[in-house]
């Protein structure tokens, strides 16, 4: 039982344990275990080749036809698997200022992305120059807080998306950070910024009550935490502010974590806050088990990371 | 049902990794075009130029400007029947140098890797008077053209000239900046109000690439455009 040592027992990690006829050796056993692996990357910025070997920070570094070996791999291993991008796909490199990002939508549909939201340098070449791209992208876009109604991106983005792996009911909706004072008027039109907070509460309700979802996750480009900022909002304190969101898979700040950071949310539950950095130098991978015969309580859950 | 175990942990996409080669030869042609491009010769530089030498005015910095004035110029007038009397941009846009020997694509891209667009924004001259102490201030190599300063030891104006004459408070100015600066970029807060803005949707970028293709040599120089009498 040596990997108990790398549980970060949680409160919630305790309580599990002390139930008794829930003890990690009897995981292993039991034959109803579901595992969903969700994949991610943010800020990938055009980052198609490698970084040279030259590079100052990311020598070797990246690269999409490396990410695709990998995400095959663990597709092979693993079929219930999700793959997201919390946006920033556009600028970077010269792929983006020749082809407008022609490539990176096409690659990322060849890697089978299964949705991403939209981040605000997604918006450079203007809400048309992002439209002119959609079809090259046979992945949906998800933004529950951009209101592109009165926009030519309308009805092309919709707040959340269901997928049901193996049974297990997954939500994902999606975040947008603030436009004004970060893209110019000019780029980002008629889109109009509603309230995050707000937003989710609406999203968790939806996907939770309504729809019945047994994982909710959250594909945010608001930034992992703002320290000069305080009352800016950002992925740590939405993630202290709303309940029933299982992960929340950030972007924007380019900020790159040792492992995903759990946070207690409004109702003193544990869920998970991750961000892997940018231009595509890694991938984030969170499995989620679920066994049928012992379904434990939103509290029971144990994280390892 | 809730998830009894989460396991999260990230993977580095490191040269360990096989690459697909399915993946990569999609990417070929495309990569392939680009480098292409980019290393296409557009002109020849005469020397090394370096947004550090030069106490008020650069000769990278000046070359931008000019450049800027002699493309914009004629898009202007043939839009607006107006001249565009004259050009700032700041000294942190200056992304680059540009090295002795050719000029390609690449070196346009080095020097303007932001997607930046010019605008052209009338400012009374009460607001050039602005813009003017706005360059005393900041002691710096801010690129400009067709205004000219000069500045005492105490980085007072001892004279401003646009296109040889005196600035005039009541007169309507159509100064060329780009829509970074033109939003307070660099805390250039002087653009706003205005009497109207004009975009002319050219990248910067491009208007290098433009220039590069239409000339032979560049060989820019520092001058008195901005200057220190001490």
């Amino acid at each position: 039982m040596k990997r108990r040592d790398f549980i970060q027992k949680t409160s919630a990690g305790t309580a599990l344990i002390t139930l008794g006829n829930l003890s990690l050796s009897s995981f292993a056993t039991a034959s109803e275990i579901k595992k969903i692996t969700i994949l991610h990357t943010n800020d990938v910025h055009s980052h198609i080749d490698p970084f040279g070997p030259e590079d100052g920070r990311n020598a070797n570094k990246g690269g999409v036809a490396r990410r695709a070996s990998l995400i095959e791999s663990i597709r092979k291993e693993n079929p219930n698997t999700l793959l997201l991008d919390a946006g920033d796909i556009f600028q970077g490199t010269p792929y983006f200022n020749y082809y407008g990002g022609e490539l990176e939508f096409k690659l990322m549909s060849m890697l089978k992305y299964d949705v991403a939201t939209i981040g605000n340098h997604d918006f450079d070449n203007g809400i048309d120059g992002l439209f002119a791209q959609l079809p090259h992208a046979k992945f949906d876009f998800i933004s529950a807080n951009y209101n592109f109604s009165n926009t030519v991106m309308d009805t092309h983005v919709k707040p959340y998306k269901i997928f049901i792996k193996e049974g297990i009911k997954i939500g994902v909706f999606g975040l947008g950070i603030e436009l004004e004072g970060l893209v110019d008027k000019s780029n980002y039109k008629e889109t109009k910024y509603l309230n995050p907070i707000e937003i989710s509460q609406e999203m968790t309700r939806i996907l939770k009550t309504e729809e019945k979802c047994d994982l909710i996750i959250c594909l945010s480009h608001l930034g992992y935490n703002y320290k000069n900022e305080t009352d800016k909002i950002s992925d740590l304190k939405l993630a202290e502010a709303t309940k029933n969101i299982d992960l929340i898979i950030g972007g924007h700040t380019h900020t790159f974590l040792k492992k995903p950071t759990i946070v207690k949310n409004k109702e003193g539950n544990n869920m998970l806050v991750n961000q892997v950095g940018c231009y595509g130098i890694n991938l984030g991978k969170i499995d989620f088990y679920f066994d049928s015969k012992k379904n434990v309580a939103a509290n029971g859950t144990s994280i390892i990371v | 049902m809730y998830p009894y175990k989460i396991e999260g942990k990230q993977i580095s996409i490191s040269d360990s990794i096989q690459t697909n080669y399915e993946i990569d030869n999609f990417i070929k042609p495309y990569r392939e075009h680009i480098f292409k491009d980019l290393d296409s010769v557009l002109a020849y530089s005469a020397n090394t130029y370096s947004k550090t030498d030069g106490e008020f005015n650069t000769a990278i910095g000046n070359f931008m400007a000019d450049a800027i004035y002699d493309q914009v110029n004629p898009v202007f007038k043939a839009r607006t029947g107006k001249d565009i009397d004259m050009v700032i941009l700041n000294h942190g846009g200056i992304r680059s140098i540009i090295s002795k020997g050719n000029i390609t694509t690449k070196t346009a891209f080095e020097l303007m890797p932001f997607e930046n667009t010019l605008v052209v924004v009338a400012l009374k001259g009460t607001q050039i008077d602005s813009l003017v102490s706005y360059l005393c201030r900041s002691k710096k190599a801010h690129p400009i053209s067709k205004l000219k300063l000069t500045i005492d030891k105490d980085f007072k104006v001892i004279d401003a000239t646009i296109k040889g004459n005196k600035i005039d408070d009541s007169k309507t100015y159509y100064v060329t900046t780009n829509d970074f600066l033109y939003n307070g970029g660099d805390n250039m807060t002087f653009f706003k109000p205005n009497d109207s803005l004009y975009d002319l949707n050219y990248k910067i970028r491009n208007v290098l690439i433009d220039y590069f293709k239409k000339v032979d040599t560049i060989s820019p120089v520092i001058d008195d455009r901005f200057i220190q009498i001490k």
